[in-house]
């Protein structure tokens, strides 16, 4: 076995010996959102050759979905992508059945997506008969309530294929992975989305973005970014390997919390133009007192265009 | 005879010099004059305050912990934004009636002399305790529902700007009513405008 470091996503290659450990990946409710996430996985390849895909939606796999709905399979690990509705069919057969099937043997149950961690915007269509895995918003519910110590929930609409990624790297490196109280790694979920945005600078000064698409500015203030408040490395794990939402200039919506979906996502809430929310940890007191001093000083280089700032006359 | 700390006596210096101050003018009152009335010498004030610009600046921090300590009790309390209303109008009012130096020296020197203030004690620097108070007030309640969300400026000039013309007024020897007579008025007035639609 050759063993690499697991943070640079790379993991312990089996020897061709070794017998893969099963996957399976199924659906509720679902927009294949993560199913494409995944996809921009840099070594999607090497890792999944790792394991034995029984069924993907897209991937490669050795059986298909009406093989997969005669439980007669089993997997060590099971991802499931979507919202879970009690009475949602696929090929005939109640996903429900399915689930309970394969999370029997599973080793772990991964919910991939907010949709399969919370509900998330596919719950909108049925409030009454859809949730997440374990969780309905924040709180705990069937199906999976009694398996919980095995599920792991990766919120984000939709996941980062690299938190996904290390979640099968630390199965295959056999890591325990440590959870926050809503089953998320802590590893992942435990740093804000506003850590390593790039107008960070512009939030201590209490300077505001005026628009969207601005590489200027903070987006907390009026236009909806709810990165201090929402659990994520979207700014320290860049998408695509690349960028953020916030870094590009759209606000965060919180698209890992179990409260996603809100409505006015682009507009931040104001109580007499204090903001309703506060960064997470933080008493609104604290808060409006360093605001209202920071707000006092004006510092001309974060008050136009950094391009046309001049460092000399 | 037990001895005075610096603490007291640094609470002295402030009230004397709030008293002259405001009486007297802020270019007017001079270091002997702030040292003469607390009985110490000129030297050992310096031991206090190093400079005149310092000790006025202290002086509004001291208005304002003041002021923010005695709203942040009254937002604590669970009671309805009109109790709320009249009990900062109240204590506003009380202050202007026991310890007038406090609310002379916001208006007449504080406001009237920004020059001395420009540097290190400039917008929400020294005042914010009092402010922050203000702003967990309308906060509190727009996310109850009782107050009518709106610019946080347009609501806190017409309260405080009421408050102070009121107090200004008093101060000038206008008001044919002593100040409490005007709470219960003035706290109506404030909620009406502020109430939620």
């Amino acid at each position: 076995m050759i063993t690499k470091n697991l943070s640079q996503q790379t993991y312990t290659m089996p020897s061709k010996q070794d017998k893969k450990p099963k996957l399976l990946w199924i659906q509720g409710h679902s927009c294949n959102g993560n199913s494409h996430s995944f996809l921009n996985l840099p070594n999607l390849e090497n890792l999944i050759d790792n394991f034995e895909v029984i069924y993907h939606p897209i991937l490669n796999s050795t059986h298909s979905y009406q093989e997969v709905t005669k439980c007669k399979l089993n997997c060590d690990i099971l991802i499931f992508e979507g919202t879970f509705d009690y009475n949602l069919k696929r090929a005939d057969i109640s996903v429900y059945e399915v689930l309970k099937h394969y999370t029997q043997d599973a080793k772990m149950v991964v919910a991939v997506g907010s949709c399969a961690s919370f509900g998330g915007i596919f719950k909108e269509i049925s409030p009454e008969s859809c949730c997440g895995l374990v969780f309905d918003k924040d709180k705990l519910t069937p199906p999976l309530i009694e398996q919980k110590g095995k599920v792991i929930n990766l919120s984000g609409c939709p996941v980062h294929p690299k938190w996904l990624g290390f979640v099968l790297t630390a199965f295959l490196n056999e890591i325990k992975i440590y959870l926050d109280e809503q089953l998320r790694p802590v590893e992942l979920y435990s740093s804000l989305a506003h850590h390593g945005c790039s107008r960070n600078e512009y939030f201590e000064w209490k300077v505001d973005s005026k628009n969207f698409g601005l590489k200027e500015g903070c987006l907390y203030y009026e236009q909806g970014c709810r990165a201090p408040m929402t659990h994520s490395s979207c700014n320290k794990i860049l998408w695509n390997e690349t960028s953020s939402k916030t870094r590009v200039g759209t606000p965060c919506f919180g698209c890992t919390e179990p409260d996603f979906p809100r409505k006015n996502l682009f507009t931040t809430q104001t109580n007499m133009s204090i903001p309703q929310e506060v960064p997470v940890g933080v008493s609104k007191r604290s808060y409006l007192t360093m605001a209202g001093i920071a707000k006092t000083f004006h510092i001309k280089r974060l008050e136009g265009k950094l391009i046309d700032y001049k460092t000399t006359d | 005879m037990a001895r005075i700390s610096k603490e007291e006596r640094k609470t002295t210096i402030i009230s004397a010099a709030l008293k002259l101050f405001s009486e007297r003018g802020f270019y007017i009152t001079t270091i002997p004059d702030i040292a003469q009335k607390v009985g110490m010498s000129v030297g050992n004030f310096y031991n206090y305050f190093s400079s005149k610009d310092i000790l006025a600046k202290e002086l509004v921090i001291y208005i304002s912990n003041y002021l923010g300590d005695n709203i942040r009790e009254i937002n604590e309390e669970d009671i309805h934004v009109s109790e709320k209303i009249y009990k900062i109008v109240s204590m506003y009012f009380d202050v202007a009636n026991d310890r007038p130096e406090m609310i002379e020296y916001f208006l007449r020197v504080y406001l009237s002399n920004r020059e001395v203030f420009g540097d290190g004690c400039e917008g929400m620097i020294c005042v914010s305790p009092f402010v922050t108070e203000m702003m967990i007030f309308f906060d509190d309640g727009v996310s109850k529902d009782e107050l009518h969300n709106q610019d946080f400026f347009s609501a806190f000039g017409l309260f405080m700007g009421y408050l102070g013309g009121m107090v200004f007024l008093f101060g000038e020897k206008i008001l044919p009513q002593p100040l409490d007579d005007y709470k219960e008025s003035i706290s109506t007035n404030i909620y009406n405008a502020l109430k939620a639609r």
